[in-house]
């Protein structure tokens, strides 16, 4: 099989395998480690994920999709993922969607067509006395308002 | 008491300087406890003491911690497992994670010592996905453990052994609930499972486990550095020892994560005194008192003493201590269906009252709020919620039966007025 997961990917579980008493714990960190190479899981990543820790792809892919973080179809470069739980919607989340799904010309869920953003809606993030809160990619951006919004979805455009 | 036992957390947080070993040591007494533990007590001892404490889990069910420590069997030849529950997903609380953040070390002694206590010699930490940089803040303080010689083989030259894993979490509410926790940390779906068997009996990897959230296991180097019984006396209440981290969001003015001696305040002096009362001069209309899913106050009821029991007895839960401030201009039908949505978009499907509830529910609320439904549906609605709480796998059902009946029992007329046409989805 060709390979498409890298030497860091394997040098990285080696580390982890005698972290945990069998193989099958390393299904997520291993999805994470992938998703980190990839940016998502395409089949032929599972499939080398299934590979590695023994198991049917089938199996790897019904854990995977159990967890909203693993994309199992490409996102944008940046992925905007706005919390509108309880939290943040007291404290003004759907405006928020609304200004993004207006300014970036998509529906949340998806990706512009350029390639560079995805939006999302995500549960709470568990950051709720800095609501209303987002992640871009890993960061978290708290008490977001709609400049900071704006700026940081400026910001990416003018460094594509 | 002196000022400096008011508060156990929240004097060493907001400052990024302070997540080091070095502050620790200096200034938080930093891994004494755990020296005194290991090098001075047996394992009963120090569940003793952690009864003697008086501390109630701050994960949301709080169960006594030393009785949870007490139920590990003491000579069972499988491997001990002491799990860390840092998955924070129930709406409204952020405590843990400002707990990893600045005192990373208080919860690795914690893990240590709750860890010789019952027999582990490998913990995990299970941490939500999206606290990808809190994860990072944790591996590195575990870093700086190992190499002081605080975690590994043979800890503090005593003959100990313990290692630390943090795992992430993949972005699943669920595995904030510690069986499906267990599952997701074997690889597998975050599930529920069925109970019995308990965790302490076969947990993680089928062997005795104990759960534990992060702000009960930062709690324990206190508990040993006070003593027992001087931890159980910070309470200003039966049966509940130290303090709480209160996650106070909503309409107040200043929201934050703050910190309580457990049952020293009332719902009201949390949002005057820390929150410094509703924002933009508005009147208070309710209060979700803890997370999301716990039964919501009215205005009227908020001089409840901020505790397990007093929230007990007026029909509500302290949970996770998340509380949640609604300002007079909220739309209750409108909260309520954000709230509902949550719990069926995380329902695991399991078991059918549940998935199929909760998915009812969502759908008659949309109704609702968007002028389409009967004066009978509100009662429908009720019905169905009757018929999740109690009859699931795990705690979520009751989580997403709770607020409807909460919502329409004290403020129905809110949902009167769209089902009679009075009121209008904007
Ligand atoms: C649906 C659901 C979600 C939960 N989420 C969390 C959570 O995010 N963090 C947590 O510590 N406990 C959570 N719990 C409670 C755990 O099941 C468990 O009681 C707790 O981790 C035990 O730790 P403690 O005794 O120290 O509180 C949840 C329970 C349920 C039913
Ligand atoms: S109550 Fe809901 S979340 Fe819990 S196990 Fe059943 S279906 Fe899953
Ligand atoms: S509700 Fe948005 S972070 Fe908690």
């Amino acid at each position: 099989m060709e390979k498409h997961l890298s030497d860091r990917f394997y040098g990285a579980m080696s580390k982890l395998e005698p972290r945990y008493p069998n193989k099958k714990a390393l299904i997520l960190p291993a999805l994470h480690q992938a998703q980190k190479e990839y940016g998502w899981l395409p089949k032929e990543v599972l499939a080398e994920v299934a590979e590695y820790i023994g198991v049917h792809e089938a199996q790897i892919r019904e854990v995977a999709s159990f967890y909203t973080m693993y994309n199992l179809k490409p996102v944008g470069k940046t992925h905007l993922k706005l919390c509108t739980n309880v939290a943040c919607c007291l404290r003004g989340a759907d405006d928020l969607m609304e200004y993004a799904e207006k300014k970036l010309g998509v529906k949340c869920g998806e990706t512009t067509p350029d390639g560079l953003f995805t939006l999302s809606e995500e549960e709470c993030l568990g950051a709720c006395t800095t609501a209303p809160v987002m992640m871009a990619n890993d960061e978290y951006v708290e008490n977001l308002d709609i400049r900071a919004l704006n700026e940081l979805i400026e910001k990416v455009k003018h460094e594509r | 008491m002196s000022a400096e036992t008011q508060t156990l957390f929240v004097q060493h947080f907001w400052n990024d300087s302070n997540r080091t070993l070095d502050y620790y040591v200096k200034r938080m007494n930093g891994y004494e406890s755990a020296k005194k533990v290991i090098a001075t007590m047996t394992p009963d001892q120090v569940i003793e003491e952690v009864k003697k404490a008086n501390i109630r889990g701050r994960g949301g069910a709080g169960f006594p911690m030393g009785m949870k420590w007490g139920f590990i069997p003491k000579n069972s030849e499988k491997p001990k497992y002491l799990v860390c529950n840092a998955d924070e997903s129930e709406p409204g609380t952020c405590k843990d994670r400002q707990i990893i953040r600045y005192t990373p070390h208080l919860l690795i002694e914690g893990l240590i010592i709750g860890s010789y206590a019952i027999g582990c010699h490998h913990s995990y930490v299970y941490i939500r996905g999206e606290y990808v940089r809190e994860a990072e803040l944790l591996n590195a303080a575990i870093e700086e453990a190992y190499k002081n010689g605080y975690l590994g083989k043979n800890v503090f030259g005593s003959g100990f052994d313990l290692d630390i894993t943090v795992h992430r979490g993949a972005g699943a509410y669920i595995c904030g609930e510690e069986t499906g926790l267990l599952n997701s940390l074997e690889g597998k779906r975050g599930e529920p499972r069925v109970k019995p068997p308990f965790p302490a009996v076969s947990g993680a990897f089928s062997c005795p486990t104990a759960v534990n959230n992060v702000e009960s296991i930062a709690n324990v180097p206190h508990i040993i550095r006070l003593g027992g019984e001087e931890f159980a006396k910070l309470g200003k209440i039966d049966k509940s020892g130290g303090t709480r981290l209160i996650s106070l969001s909503g309409h107040v003015n200043k929201p934050g994560v703050y910190e309580a001696l457990a049952g020293s305040m009332t719902v009201r002096q949390i949002i005057e005194d820390f929150g410094g009362g509703v924002w933009k001069g508005k009147r208070l209309k309710a209060v979700i008192p803890g997370g999301s899913s716990s039964p919501v106050l009215t205005a009227d009821e908020i001089d409840v003493v901020y505790d397990v029991e007093p929230l007990m007895k007026i029909g509500t839960m302290m949970g996770s201590a998340a509380v949640m401030v609604i300002d007079e201009d909220t739309d209750m039908v409108k909260l309520l269906l954000r709230i509902t949505k949550f719990y069926a978009h995380e329902s695991c499907g399991q078991c059918t009252p549940c998935r199929e509830g909760c998915h009812w529910m969502e759908s008659i609320l949309h109704k609702i709020l968007h002028g389409e439904a009967k004066p009978s549906d509100i009662d429908l609605l009720v019905d169905v919620a009757g018929n999740i709480g109690g009859k699931t796998l795990c705690a979520l059902g009751d989580a997403a039966a709770m607020p409807v009946q909460s919502f329409v029992k004290k403020f129905r007329s809110e949902f009167e007025a769209y089902v009679k046409g009075q009121k209008s989805h904007a």
